[in-house]
């Protein structure tokens, strides 16, 4: 099993092979959540800010009376505010990132995917669709995701974000076996 | 200020976690079958250096914590639910995000999915603050006071565990 290897980036590894960049890039969002943590006074997170930026989208489809009143919403109402903003800065620097990187590339269906159910952009459109929509159902339930939780809760070792990121992955590693198996090595045959 | 702090920390996560490979959702869908295991080696790091530097800036009185609630069935059937998705979506939300700006057209799919997740959520959310939210809710609990062990022999233990990890996966995957 390589763990490691990966033809689209280039590979800047240590003297023993030991590829460093995840655990480097890792620490670096350790540092950015200093600056979250003491010049913006909001923790690295997605769905709340993302769940906020639904309520514009509902009232297209039901009406702004309907929203208003939504018990989930009515707290905090949908404003262009720091978490809102944030969401349009994560897709601005992966794409500035990927573009530097020489690795920004269109992608409809993934190799994970085409390797389990085929090639059909129908098939992945609805198992994105539908993955998405339970995972930001399941992260609201929970009070955050793999940011919210997963590194900003964890780092401030909140029971919550700790029994949250047992779940996911005791959830997430008995579904990758019941969806594709053991014989299955992460798309990177 | 305020239009440039947001965008520029976004700004920073976003090409953080697509130097990091995280963007690229076979690597996602590696750590769960256990082939790859770069998320980890990204989240670990990530919740060391942070949490060793926000209390660092707690105890100077610079900042203060933002626990999340400990609701302990949402948080455990959520989790679950989440853990779920994120097999079948191949990122989670912040990846997601993220890969759309690397090209990724079915994250950005998913994100339309997780729009329409939100509203589903809204929706139920007052049956769901009765019959889940509400139950075995410990408040905003941290470990160390739930445990009366300190901070730091928690990030230790962390630490020493993550790093006998991470040394067995390297020899691992150099020796294979």
């Amino acid at each position: 099993m390589s763990a490691t290897s990966d033809s689209i980036a280039p590979r800047t590894a240590s003297a023993r092979g030991i590829d460093l960049r995840p655990y480097l890039f890792g620490a670096g969002i350790g540092v950015v959540s200093w600056a979250a943590f003491a010049i913006a006074h909001e923790p690295l997170g997605i769905t709340t800010a993302l769940s906020r930026a639904a309520a514009p989208v509902a009232s297209l489809f039901f009406g702004s009376d309907v929203v208003s009143q939504n018990p989930y919403w009515s707290p905090m109402p949908f404003a262009w505010d720091y978490g809102v903003l944030f969401l349009f800065g994560v897709v601005g620097g992966a794409l500035a990132s990927s573009l530097a990187a020489g690795t920004f590339r269109f992608e409809l269906v993934p190799r994970f995917w085409r390797e389990r159910f085929g090639g059909s952009p129908l098939k992945r459109v609805l198992g994105a669709f539908f993955g998405g929509a339970a995972m930001m159902f399941g992260a609201r339930m929970a009070g955050g995701c793999t940011s919210g939780h997963g590194i900003s809760g964890t780092l401030q070792l909140a029971l919550s974000s700790w029994v949250f990121l047992i779940s996911i992955f005791a959830s997430g590693l008995i579904a990758s076996r019941l969806v594709f198996g053991t014989a299955w090595k992460g798309g990177r045959r | 200020m305020s239009l440039i702090l947001p965008l520029a920390m976004g700004f920073a996560f976003g090409a953080l976690v697509n130097r990091a490979r995280v963007t690229d959702c076979n690597v996602i869908e590696g750590q769960f079958c256990l082939c790859d295991f770069t998320m980890i080696k990204v989240m670990l790091p990530a919740m060391l250096v942070g949490g060793l530097g926000v209390l660092a800036l707690v105890q100077a009185g610079d900042a203060h914590y933002y626990i999340k609630d400990a609701n302990m069935l949402g948080v455990i059937l959520g989790g679950a639910i989440f853990g779920v998705a994120l097999v079948f979506y191949g990122y989670c939300p912040g990846t997601g995000l993220a890969a759309i700006g690397a090209g990724s057209v079915h994250a950005l799919v998913g994100v339309v999915g997780m729009i329409a997740g939100a509203i589903l959520y809204a929706f139920s959310y007052g049956w769901i603050k009765a019959h889940i939210l509400d139950v075995w809710a410990l408040g905003k609990v941290r470990l160390p006071a739930l445990t009366g062990v300190p901070d730091l022999v928690w990030f230790a233990a962390v630490g020493v565990l993550a790093a006998a990890a991470f040394a067995w996966i390297e020899r691992r995957s150099v020796e294979s």
